[in-house]
């Protein structure tokens, strides 16, 4: 279920410079025409004695050094856009100071955005009143804090009812909504300890409890993993997933840690110095890194793992059932491919037809619905490469690889750019057979 | 220095000008503050004296037993019959409700006044030297114009006793408020509470412990003021300590001063159980 909607994301890639893997690879953009959930426009924020001040400065040509020893100015976030969809799981990634807390604050108006627009279900957040900004954030937000923030005066289920208590929620309501909630995180029967009795993973499932009674429509989740030890923390990232299948909550999560952000992510933001490095897929993220920067962080990443089938499927491997043998054939050699999977109008697979026989059509002028055809294997585009390696390692025929939910055929995964994929992952990466024989400039920056 | 004092600032004169002018004008404002203090007071004293005294023994040791343990408990039934034994009970009582009943002003007037200056920069800096000057300035200064305001007897004493034994009140509450982690507040926040809220559910929870150890601190300040207030006719064991200097009994003086540990020790652990026990219960 979370595969699928990693594919679904995929064709919202953003990122400072254009991607290099081909926009054409994409696949039909599955626009669903609503207003993001949540929308961050523009957004600048300058912590620090009259910050108006010092975003002029910046427009004058300071930089984040410069106001720091000025006035003690801190840009947290430097001319941020981004938009979060209705039920995807967004993390924010970066290192501490990149801004991502702020970033996390500014959604639910705990901060004020120094310049620029937040917006939540197409509202701005600036132009809300006191109260109607309180109001949105009893009744749409769920918050869960990296050190937990659970009151230790009161019992877990007087924690988990607190949000509740704050909306003035009747007492019997508040119970039993109490109750489904730390039954969805698996503490029923530890109501009425106290959370001192509690290990930090349980006290964390306490303080998502206490998100999710509120029955919220966001949940900002801050490090929310961060302070557990490994094996917790695994336990927890699959719980959370396990919930979001059946809740479908927005979720903006963030984090420092890459592998917990592949792990959870729909799709992942990279945050620099309050910059917005790159937005896009755990596959796309870790495929083409925007920069030195992204690409460092995903330097230690296994790609068998973090990438698709998708993303290393070569498309010149795809002839449709019309097209020219000997057109086909150039394409191939170019592309050093052996093979090609021959698809109907509609898309779907008919079968490989090898070199070999595309040069005897070509020889005879026939057309390409005369080939002989090899049986084809198709696995869908989120297939992760460690499994499409099992593939391609009992048979040396190329897979055919398929839009998810048995769309039309992406392209093809031959041995040579499945290895190919496996050992440049840097920006050349997906490369149509182009970049399977560029020189990766990606990986040899990451020491 | 001769020069420093060439031309005097008639600081001194200015106090007794404010007394006199307070005296003037708002006498019978005084006097009733006066008379309705010492209706609550008497009320204290007569109720307290009304118990019988193994029903009180017990009671109280009851509350330090709950509040403090088994050894405390012990502590106070021996300490609170030696007292009964010496024949000191009735002023004992008397020195009781002079302090709860201070307290209760106490905690009326510094619990408030400790979240206004926790909650407000601006009633912390106007507040700080204020309590300085409760704090330290010599009991007897502000003991005399205690009694042209108030007159003789207990409400002086308890005025007095007020004004030197809120400031640690104010100051705790104040710091117990500014001390609770900011994350469990943004949390309060993210959730939706108003500042009241904020307050009310997480703040003065949060405060407690530091709250009533400004509470116990203020009681054992106001048994200290218990001599000092018999000097102006507050009655209690005051009263008897002052006998036994002013009369070279050293035996009724000590008696009387041990009565008055015993109190503080007694009080002090039962407030002192609430702010650190009861979490663990």
């Amino acid at each position: 279920m979370h595969r699928h909607r990693v594919a679904a994301a995929r064709w919202g890639l953003y990122s400072g410079r254009p991607p290099s893997f081909v926009p054409d690879r994409l696949p039909e953009c599955r626009i669903v025409h609503e207003t993001p959930e949540i929308q961050v426009s523009s957004v600048s924020k300058v912590f620090g004695p009259r910050p108006e001040r010092a975003l002029e400065r910046l427009r004058a040509g300071a930089d984040r050094d410069a106001l720091r020893r000025e006035h003690g100015w801190v840009l947290a976030l430097d001319d941020l856009s981004l938009e979060i969809r209705r039920g995807e799981v967004f993390v924010v990634m970066g290192l501490s100071g990149s801004g991502k807390s702020t970033l996390l604050r500014l959604l639910n108006g705990l901060h004020r955005p120094t310049a620029g627009r937040v917006l939540i279900a197409g509202r701005d957040l600036a132009s809300l009143p006191r109260r109607e900004l309180l109001a949105l954030r009893r009744s749409r937000f769920g918050m869960v804090f990296q050190h937990f923030a659970l009151l230790p005066h009161r019992t877990v289920r007087g924690n988990v009812e607190f949000g509740l208590e704050i909306q003035g929620t009747p007492r019997a309501e508040r119970r039993a909504r109490a109750a489904e909630a730390l039954e969805l995180v698996g503490l029923r029967g530890w109501e009425t300890r106290r959370p001192d009795e509690l290990s930090g993973g349980m006290r964390q499932r306490v303080g998502l409890a206490r998100a999710l009674a509120v029955s919220p429509d966001i949940l900002l989740m801050d490090e929310a993993f961060s302070a557990l030890d490994p094996l917790i923390r695994a336990d927890l990232q699959r719980e959370l997933l396990a919930l979001q299948a059946r809740l479908r909550k927005t979720i903006v999560f963030v984090t420092h840690d890459l592998d917990e952000a592949l792990r959870l992510g729909d799709r992942i933001a990279i945050l620099r110095d309050g910059r917005l490095v790159q937005v896009g897929t755990p596959a796309q993220i870790v495929a083409s890194p925007a920069d030195d920067y992204v690409a460092r962080f995903v330097s230690g990443v296994d790609p068998a793992r973090a990438l698709t089938a998708g993303v290393v499927a070569v498309s010149h491997g795809v002839a449709g059932a019309a097209a020219r043998p000997a057109s086909v054939l150039d394409r191939l050699r170019e592309a050093g491919l052996t093979c090609a999977c021959v698809v109907d109008p509609g898309g779907a697979p008919h079968g490989l037809v090898t070199a070999d026989e595309l040069a005897r059509l070509a020889g005879a002028d026939a057309p390409i619905g005369d080939a002989v055809l090899q049986p084809v294997r198709t696995v869908p585009a989120d297939t992760p490469l460690a499994e499409v390696i099992v593939l391609a390692a009992a048979d040396a025929a190329p897979i055919a690889v398929r839009e998810s939910g048995g769309g039309p055929v992406r392209g093809i995964i031959s041995r040579q750019a499945l290895l190919a994929g496996l050992a440049h992952r840097g920006a050349t990466l997906v490369g149509d057979g182009k970049g399977a024989d560029a020189t990766a400039d990606g990986p040899e920056t990451t020491a | 220095m001769t020069g420093l004092s060439a031309f005097r600032i008639p600081v001194g004169r200015w106090s007794e000008e404010a007394v006199n002018f307070l005296l003037d004008r708002y006498d019978g404002a005084f006097h009733h503050v006066s008379s309705g203090l010492y209706i609550v007071i008497s009320a204290l004293q007569h109720g307290l004296a009304a118990v019988p005294v193994p029903v009180a023994i017990l009671v109280l040791a009851l509350l330090t037993w709950w509040s403090a343990g088994t050894r405390a408990g012990i502590f106070a039934l021996a300490g609170l019959a030696l007292i009964a034994n010496m024949g000191l009970w009735g002023p004992t009582m008397v020195t009781l409700a002079l302090v709860l009943c201070a307290e209760l002003i106490v905690f009326a007037i510094g619990f408030p006044l400790g979240i206004l200056s926790a909650v407000s920069r601006r009633a912390e800096r106007t507040l700080r030297p204020l309590l300085d000057l409760m704090q330290t300035m010599p009991a007897f200064v502000y003991l005399i114009p205690a009694v042209m305001l108030f007159g003789l007897g207990l409400v002086p004493g308890v005025i007095a006793t007020f004004i030197f034994a809120i400031p640690p009140l104010i100051r705790l509450t104040s710091l117990g408020i500014r001390q609770v982690p900011h994350d469990l507040i943004e949390a309060a926040e993210a959730f939706g509470a108003t500042p009241a809220q904020t307050l009310w559910k997480v703040r003065i929870p949060m405060a407690m412990p530091t709250i009533l150890a400004g509470l116990n601190q203020s009681i054992m300040l106001a048994l200290s003021m218990v001599v000092i207030a018999a000097m102006i006719g507050a009655g209690g064991l005051g009263k008897n300590v002052l006998e036994g200097i002013t009369r070279l009994e050293i035996g009724a003086g000590f008696e009387a001063g041990l009565a008055v540990v015993i109190v503080a020790i007694v009080l002090d652990r039962i407030t002192q159980g609430l702010g650190h026990g009861k979490r663990r219960r």
